[in-house]
């Protein structure tokens, strides 16, 4: 249908595929984007990191790599790096967050996490109560989870190369039979589940960034979430894709799994279930709560008839008791991710582009 | 969220809508510009469009104040940063608009620059104090509303007698755009952008009050509402923009009251006088060089004025020759019918400044509406 507009009536354009500007390799330098978990950092790890170390396993594109092994089952493998300022923050701190971010890449791939390894980058400089109240709180976390810490490495930099300390960990666990989570099982119909609230994370961190100087109540949700993928297991229910919406946010991690999939999505905005005190600082700061970072939620998609018997389980769980159904996985071509407001319009969700920065006024 | 959520009630934004629908007259179109990209943002975010009758349509205004930044000021911004060896802190909306050679602050970043984001030019201040070895200059933009806190800043400046401060001062007005619109040939021949009111921003009339559209309204005959940015004030300020239509009347209405009165912020605006004069013309993206639409820092502050005290004048830089930002600020063009939208240019690789800010036409459009194009 044409449409009435400014210029008078003119054809409906087509969306028109995403041209991706190749990387600059020669001119080009890393931004803080590359690093933002959205379309830059996509760009990076397939254009440089996938493109020189490709192999059957990196491209599975998941959280975790499954490998085979010599006797039954199959391995998972994931690794994540840790830069976080500050180092303690409302509900956690650096050390926490270390063994809770790699349980998690291992537990989302449907895997039961057995072992972790660690390496250190340290400041010259970091004042040692702080490193070991890190260890002690990295110590306690994967005695609680039931995953040690096995090996590691520590590297010490010059002032001034590090922001305090740095923390990569890596961690095994290994895959039932049977089991066979990825981003690209998604399929027309499913319904697309969250374990709780959006985005206490990333709001608990910039709420303590001294440069915003208000007092919140806000606190991390950083955990270990294997526990709660174990009782998602124990229901029965067929489960497709899990993953747990860090960086970039639910938003980002649900537009990876629709490209994986080649499918599209559509969110129910008044299912989506944030926190007040999370949706003021957003409101404050002009941020959108879908982008903001989680580090103790996971969103699951799953064949239409076991939505309710997985919802079930999950807020039979602590770490999932606001859970919810917030959508449903549909066929497009176009791999939109879009959203009835609460208005009864609509929208799209897009990918996070560059960093997501509080508006000026 | 209190005194929020009750201006996002979804089936009292029907019942507006339905009203809408009801009033507007079904023989003639309505076509609306809303000039903030505040607005742009609530309209794009919520889907208002979808709850229009088709013949109201809304045209995004230039009021994102990166969008109508050019290529020039980025340049100057970024070239205290990399020559000047000065350390640049401005709002986080700047970092990636588009400068000349492919630059932008953020990229100058990655080149080396010392250039910071800040939530306030207080901060930029405190700043400045912590490090007395170093020249410390804010990029100051915005409208009206971004203008107070900069003249606040400024005073303290020359009170503490800091010698290491000084703003890059690029504050615009919001009048003197709409008039800029309104003589623009495409709105003046009545058929290539018509346009039958305006929905004025809530935030810049706190400050300047709903009086400095009154000459606007009577001059052009366009009916004025100043409106809020919750989804609820807009849709209502439709409405009450269609009913004088209706009325044929073009009046300032405020639709805020709960926050504007017809004066504004006396305090704040003497402020403004006080540390800033009229700058004789300005270049705005989109709208060429307007008189009297922007501020500069009176010779009484010179001191803390960045254009003074390092070498670096103004120089116009043309826009990219594919880029249509230009037409679309004027809402001659919506952003999907520019040649290079979501293909050359999206919010990662923007070419205009539209595709930089949330608040601008064209990243709205990217980021929440491109299902529509299907």
């Amino acid at each position: 249908m044409p449409r009435i507009t400014p210029t008078g009536v003119t054809r409906m354009s087509e969306a028109r595929k995403t041209y991706v500007r190749p990387l600059d390799l020669k001119h080009g330098c890393v931004d803080m984007a590359h690093g933002a978990g959205g379309r830059a950092m996509a760009q990076l790890i397939s254009d440089l990191f996938a493109r020189h170390l490709g192999n059957a396993y990196l491209a599975q594109g998941d959280d975790g790599a499954v490998l085979p092994a010599s006797g039954a089952g199959r391995l998972v493998m994931a690794t994540d790096a840790h830069v976080v300022s500050p180092l303690f923050f409302p509900g956690g701190d650096i050390g926490c967050l270390a063994v809770h971010g790699t349980i998690n890449d291992v537990a989302v791939m449907g895997a039961r996490p057995l072992y972790l390894a660690a390496a250190f980058i340290l400041e010259e400089g970091l004042p040692l109560a702080d490193l070991d109240r890190i260890v002690r709180s990295m110590a306690t976390a994967a005695r609680t989870a039931g995953v040690p810490v096995v090996t590691g490495d520590t590297k010490v930099v010059e002032r001034g190369k590090a922001d305090g300390v740095f923390i990569t960990t890596t961690g095994v666990g290994v895959l039932a039979d049977g089991v066979s989570w990825s981003g690209s099982n998604a399929r027309p119909g499913d319904a697309i589940l969250l374990s709780g609230t959006l985005g206490d994370h990333g709001m608990a961190i910039m709420a303590e960034r001294e440069s915003l100087g208000f007092a919140s109540p806000i606190v991390s949700d950083t955990a270990a979430l294997h526990g709660l993928v174990a009782s998602m297991q124990a229901c029965g229910a067929t489960i497709r894709v899990v993953r747990d919406p860090t960086r970039g946010g639910l938003a980002t991690t649900l537009n990876e799994i629709a490209r994986q999939s080649a499918v599209g999505m559509l969110l129910e905005e008044k299912t989506l279930p944030v926190k007040p005190a999370v949706n003021a600082a957003c409101e404050l700061l002009g941020l959108d709560p879908l982008y903001v970072a989680n580090e103790g939620k996971l969103v699951a998609i799953c064949a239409e008839n076991d939505a309710e018997r997985l919802l079930t389980a999950m807020r039979a769980h602590p770490l999932a008791a606001d859970a919810a159904i917030i959508g449903r996985v549909f066929e497009d071509p176009h791999h939109f991710v879009q959203m009835t407001t609460a208005f009864g319009g609509r929208r799209m969700v897009d990918w996070l582009s560059g960093e997501q920065l509080p508006r000026i006024c | 969220m209190k005194y929020i959520d009750e201006f996002r009630d979804g089936s009292l934004a029907q019942k507006i809508a339905a009203g809408i629908g009801r009033e507007a007259d079904h023989g003639r179109p309505y076509h609306f510009m809303e000039f903030c990209g505040g607005h742009t943002h609530a309209i794009s975010r919520y889907g208002l469009a979808d709850l229009l009758p088709d013949n109201v349509r809304m045209i995004h205004g230039p009021g994102c104040p990166v969008c109508v930044l050019p290529i020039g000021r980025v340049d100057q911004a970024i070239r205290l940063a990399l020559e000047q060896d000065v350390t640049v802190y401005t709002y986080g909306d700047c970092l990636r608009v588009p400068a000349s050679g492919g630059l932008s602050l953020l990229k100058a970043r990655a080149r080396g620059a010392d250039i910071r984001m800040v939530y306030s030019c207080a901060d930029a201040l405190a700043l400045a104090q912590q490090r007395p070895d170093r020249q410390v200059v804010f990029f100051a933009i915005g409208f009206e509303t971004t203008t107070p806190p900069t003249a606040v800043v400024i005073r303290q400046a020359a009170a503490l007698r800091l010698t290491n401060f000084s703003v890059l001062c690029c504050h615009v007005l919001t009048p003197p755009a709409i008039a800029g619109i309104l003589d623009s040939p495409e709105v003046r021949d009545g058929q290539t952008v018509p346009l039958d009111g305006f929905i004025g921003p809530a935030h810049v009339s706190t400050i300047i009050g709903s009086r400095p559209y009154e000459p606007l309204a009577e001059k052009y005959r366009k009916p004025v509402v100043i409106a809020g940015f919750e989804p609820l004030d807009v849709l209502q300020a439709i409405r009450m923009l269609v009913r004088q239509v209706n009325e044929g009347r073009a009046e300032v209405e405020n639709e805020f009251s709960r926050a504007v009165d017809r004066d504004g912020n006396r305090k704040a605006q003497a402020l403004v006088a006080e540390v800033f004069a009229l700058r004789d013309h300005f270049e705005w993206r989109g709208l060429n060089v307007l008189a009297d639409s922007a501020l500069r820092i009176r010779s009484r502050f010179a001191e803390f004025d960045a254009e003074n005290r390092f070498p670096v004048d103004y120089v116009a830089v043309p826009d990219h020759p594919a880029c249509e930002c230009g037409d679309i600020l004027r809402g001659v063009k919506q952003p999907q019918a520019c040649r290079i939208f979501g293909t050359v240019c999206t919010p990662e690789n923007p070419v205009g400044s539209c595709m930089v800010s949330s608040e601008g036409a064209c990243a709205a459009h990217y980021t929440y509406g491109r299902h529509k194009d299907v």
